[in-house]
């Protein structure tokens, strides 16, 4: 028997093929957005040439939060409980800071049992990134309205919603987060340079992806749906993600405008961020102006994309608590157990 | 009836015969919450431990911050007894709210230390009293005004030393001792108590019967709360994250790490080698502990009853995903917010079983500051050999009281990380087997091998999940597979059983009765054992340490004709975890306390009594 030579694909910086950033086939229902989010993780990380064992993934429960199994394979992953995925990856982070955590999370995830969580986690600055797939729906559950459920949007068995909806980006933004991006799922391009840029960042990013659910929420009339989002998606920008070297070197932040049309962003890993200006003046760097345009577009009911705000980087949580620079968990066993003479001298004192 | 004649005797017998009584009474200090009382009480421990006596302190204190009654007894015993005794041979009367209480609970030939200014009617003529000028002593002194409300107390000071005998220079030291030697507040306190010394020598001749006098049985011990002990045994056991939310009575264990965390403090770069966060709740505390322990962190959290309610999914995840962690629980009276600042060993079933579904989670049952400190340590080598959450649960009595221990021993074992494979190992696991899964039995312990996020080696990754898995961790609904993983985290438990820090037994030949129980009854169980071996009911005493039970449980039970199993709760846990695992416990009797207060020798003896 002949075998055919396995083709040589596409090698990146990390001697990686893309299909060795794929993870398990997904069981997600046919054509859900999520499932193209997920193919946009794969690809940023193949672009970027991201080593699969410094990656963590992290996820609650819901549709969403199965998604991990479906991408970067090679990486380690942690599936865990309703709403307390921040948790889990604030502890992780902590352990070892030199991971790169992506979290995946839903509306429900976030927006209702882990809202808690949600504004803490970003209180604390933990570095990750932390991923909406927005569909303003329970799908695992069949169908309920979920806290970003648009007021007036109907559903099949539970009626019209009554209750305004909960805008995860103003609340992330309010609670003092440092990288705030939306985006559609149906936006391919937009959704990968705003995940390269958040990988470049610091801290805790945000990026709430309104991302269709084909079977509970994709009526052309629901603002979650697929028609919808094609046809009123109004991206603020074009995003252009200019990928530099690591430079471990701290350096200042620097925004250069040209009349308000291109904004460049440099991140702290030498890469750039570039914004060319598409309809409406927006400076991320603006909080006020941030708030203000996410509060208008929840009035006007508009549908607003793109990198919302940015500011510079503040300590992260492992820094915040004095840790060393090196992860806790490399730490030889001599810098974990104090001598017998430590123990010795401190009996002395409760003599 | 036999046995209160025993406490009594053991009691009262000797104020009768007016025969001085050396060292072998409780004094009690009612006083008001916030009054600044807790500094006198500790002064007057600290001092009695400075003159060798073995003395115990408890604090009977109420939920809240500044005025309700509060209740601190002191127990000195020349033959080394430190339980808690029901009733006081002298009270420190300084709180008007319960004074008629305080009074009424003395013995005949009980003493009274009360404030003269209240102008106290004296209620009973079987006791005695002395008067104590507390405003016009305080006026003597160079007290600044705002501070005389809170050392005012310091005058009972003074008085105890001068009419029981505590010589003023050892208070002086202990003073020091309690303000971190700093000498202008130990001398601001230090002159109302000489003050008060002085005046009662004058002004109050000696009537009654006690007397504290110097001994040498505490050499080389020490003093410190078991939540001090298990905060030590924390930072010396590699603790590097951890996560927790305030709660009485565990609290003050995260002060403890907080207070000795410069013992982990490099000194070459100044950064701390153990992260501490408070996080936003519970739910909170053990996910940031549970994703620590995943990445590869010795992570711990403390808390007490209502945080275990909410860690409860936490918890479940933690045993059924595999992951090391560790769970103080400093247990408080419930249900439901119960009594917040009264003692209880009252989550015992549900810490063993915390989490829905067939759980079943290790628990350590420290008794004494010496095993908080060991359990310190050692529940992170025991979490990550198990790759499994490990509860301990103390109590409030054994956390926030002061308890005379020994020296802690340091640790005997190098830092244990179990079966966690780093790259090399790794690569050599795969030269042996050809494969490595995660959840697999390759030893026939059902423990099986992890690997921590970051290990640089293409195949170290694995995908954790709460859900039903097969043993290389993908997903699965199969019932095969999920039977075949539950077998093997039963066995898992079984080998835990028999390797967890074992009983505590003290046998004698006599197999008639015998004695089980866990935790802080310890002290009551040893002087109850003693009044009963001292006429005539010998016992034998197995103190359980860890669940799930060691089969040397079992064969102790077997072995007696008759078994009390004795614990501090109202519905007799443990002994129904017993009566879960063994075929016939008729012969098993169930002593379950669960009055809100640490046990005490007098109740055991009266049941162990109305039983034979």
């Amino acid at each position: 028997m002949t075998t055919t030579p396995k083709p040589v694909g596409k090698v990146n910086a990390a001697g990686l093929e893309r299909t060795e950033y794929k993870g398990v086939p997904s069981t997600l229902c046919p054509g859900c957005g999520h499932d193209s989010i997920s193919n946009q993780i794969i690809s940023m990380a193949f672009d970027m040439g991201l080593q699969p064992h410094n990656v963590v993934k992290f996820s609650g429960i819901g549709c969403s939060s199965k998604t991990p199994a479906y991408f970067l394979g090679t990486s380690h992953g942690f599936n865990s409980l309703h709403g307390r995925m921040p948790s889990i990856a604030t502890g992780a982070t902590l352990a070892n800071n030199s991971l790169l955590a992506i979290g995946v999370s839903g509306d429900g995830d976030t927006g209702s049992i882990g809202f808690g969580q949600y504004k803490h986690m970003i209180r604390r600055n933990v570095p990750m990134i932390y991923i909406i797939e927005n569909n303003g729906v329970y799908g695992l559950t069949k169908g309920q309205f979920s806290a970003t459920s648009d007021e007036g949007q109907k559903l099949k068995y539970y009626g019209e919603n009554a209750l305004p909806s909960l805008d995860l980006c103003l609340e992330a933004i309010i609670g003092g987060c440092t990288f705030v991006a939306r985006s559609f799922s149906g936006d391919a391009k937009q959704v990968q340079a705003l995940l390269k840029a958040a990988v470049a960042h610091r801290g805790t990013a945000v990026l709430d992806i309104i991302s269709p659910c084909v079977t509970f929420n994709n009526d052309p009339q629901s603002n979650k749906s697929y028609d919808y989002g094609k046809k009123n998606e109004v991206p603020l920008h074009e995003i252009d993600f200019i990928q530099g070297g690591y430079v471990p070197a701290r350096e200042e932040i620097t925004v250069d405008y040209a009349e308000g049309e291109l904004i460049e962003v440099k991140m702290h890993d030498g890469s750039y961020v570039r914004l060319k200006k598409l309809g409406r003046d927006h400076d991320p760097r603006n909080r006020a102006r941030a708030v203000g345009l996410l509060d208008e577009a929840q009035r006007e009911q508009t549908f607003i994309t793109g990198l919302l705000y940015y500011e510079e980087p503040r300590p992260i949580l492992s820094e915040t608590l004095n840790a060393p620079e090196i992860p806790l968990t490399a730490l030889p066993e001599a810098q974990l157990r104090p001598t017998k003479d430590a123990l010795d001298k401190l009996m002395q004192s409760f003599m | 009836m036999c046995a209160l004649n025993i406490a009594n005797e053991v009691q009262t017998g000797a104020a009768n015969s007016g025969e001085p009584i050396v060292n072998d009474f409780t004094i009690m200090a009612a006083t008001k919450n916030g009054s600044g009382s807790q500094t006198s009480n500790s002064v007057i421990v600290k001092s009695l431990f400075r003159m060798g006596i073995p003395v115990n302190g408890k604090n009977l204190f109420p939920s809240n911050i500044k005025g309700l009654p509060t209740w601190y007894s002191i127990r000195v015993s020349k033959d080394g007894y430190t339980a808690r005794r029901p009733h006081n041979e002298i009270a420190i009367v300084f709180n008007q709210d319960t004074a008629a209480e305080d009074i009424a609970n003395l013995p005949p030939d009980g003493v009274c230390l009360i404030p003269a200014d209240w102008k106290w009617g004296q209620s009973r003529s079987d006791i005695i009293y002395y008067e104590l000028p507390v405003k016009e002593l305080m006026a003597k002194t160079e007290i600044p005004a705002d501070l005389k409300d809170r050392i005012g107390n310091m005058v009972y000071v003074g008085a105890v030393a001068q009419l029981f005998g505590i010589p003023l220079e050892i208070i002086y030291e202990a003073l020091l001792d309690n303000f971190n030697r700093k000498e202008k507040a130990a001398r601001l306190n230090y002159n109302v108590v000489e003050i008060a010394y002085n005046w009662t020598a004058e002004n109050l001749p000696k009537r009654d019967v006690y007397r504290f006098e110097k001994m040498n049985e505490t050499q080389g011990k020490i003093m410190i709360s078991g939540n001090e002990a298990g905060a030590l045994g924390s930072l010396f056991g590699g603790m590097t994250v951890a996560a927790w939310y305030p709660i009485t009575p565990s609290t003050s264990l995260i002060d403890g790490v907080l207070d000795y965390k410069h013992l982990r403090r490099d000194a070459e770069t100044g950064k701390d080698t153990v992260a501490v966060v408070q996080a936003e709740d519970e739910l909170a505390a053990i996910g940031m502990i549970v994703g620590a322990g995943w990445a590869g962190a010795r992570a711990m959290t403390s808390t007490s009853g209502p945080g275990i309610s909410l860690m409860a999914e936490f918890a479940g995840l933690a045993y059924f995903a595999e992951i090391p962690c560790v769970i103080w629980d400093i247990t408080r009276l419930g249900p439901s917010t119960g009594l917040p600042t009264r003692t209880s060993q009252g989550d015992v079933l549900f810490a063993h079983f915390l989490g829905h579904g067939d759980t079943k989670q290790i628990c350590l049952l420290p008794a004494t500051v010496e095993e908080c400190f060991e359990f310190g340590w050692r529940s992170f080598d025991i979490a990550e050999e198990y790759q499994a959450p490990v509860f301990v649960l103390s109590d409030l009595d054994l956390g926030m009281n002061n308890w005379m221990g020994e020296p802690f021993t340091y640790p005997t074992e190098s830092i244990k990380r179990g079966k966690t494979l780093d790259k090399i190992q790794l690569e050599e696991f795969f030269a042996k087997y050809g494969e490595w899964y995660r959840y697999k039995d390759y030893d026939g312990d059902g423990i099986p091998y992890r690997t921590i996020p970051g290990t640089d080696h293409p195949r170290a990754s694995y995908f954790t999940r709460g859900t039903g898995h097969t043993e290389r961790a993908t997903y699965s609904e199969k019932s095969s597979d999920w039977v075949a993983n539950m077998h093997r985290l039963r066995l898992k438990m079984d080998v835990a059983r028999e390797k967890l820090p074992q009983p505590f037994i003290d046998y004698n030949a006599d197999k008639k009765v015998g004695i089980v129980s866990f935790g802080t009854n310890e002290p009551a169980i040893h002087e109850a054992r003693n009044w009963l071996s001292a006429k005539g009911t010998q016992t034998n005493y197995l103190r359980i340490r860890s669940l799930p039970l060691a089969s040397s449980v079992h064969e102790f039970i077997n072995q007696h004709e008759k078994v009390y199993i004795i614990e501090n709760n109202f519905d007799g846990q443990m002994s129904q975890i017993i009566r879960m695992e063994m075929n016939d416990t008729r012969h098993v009797e169930s002593l379950a306390l669960g009055d809100s207060l640490p046990m005490t020798p007098d109740w055991i003896v009266s049941k162990i009594w109305e039983g034979n």
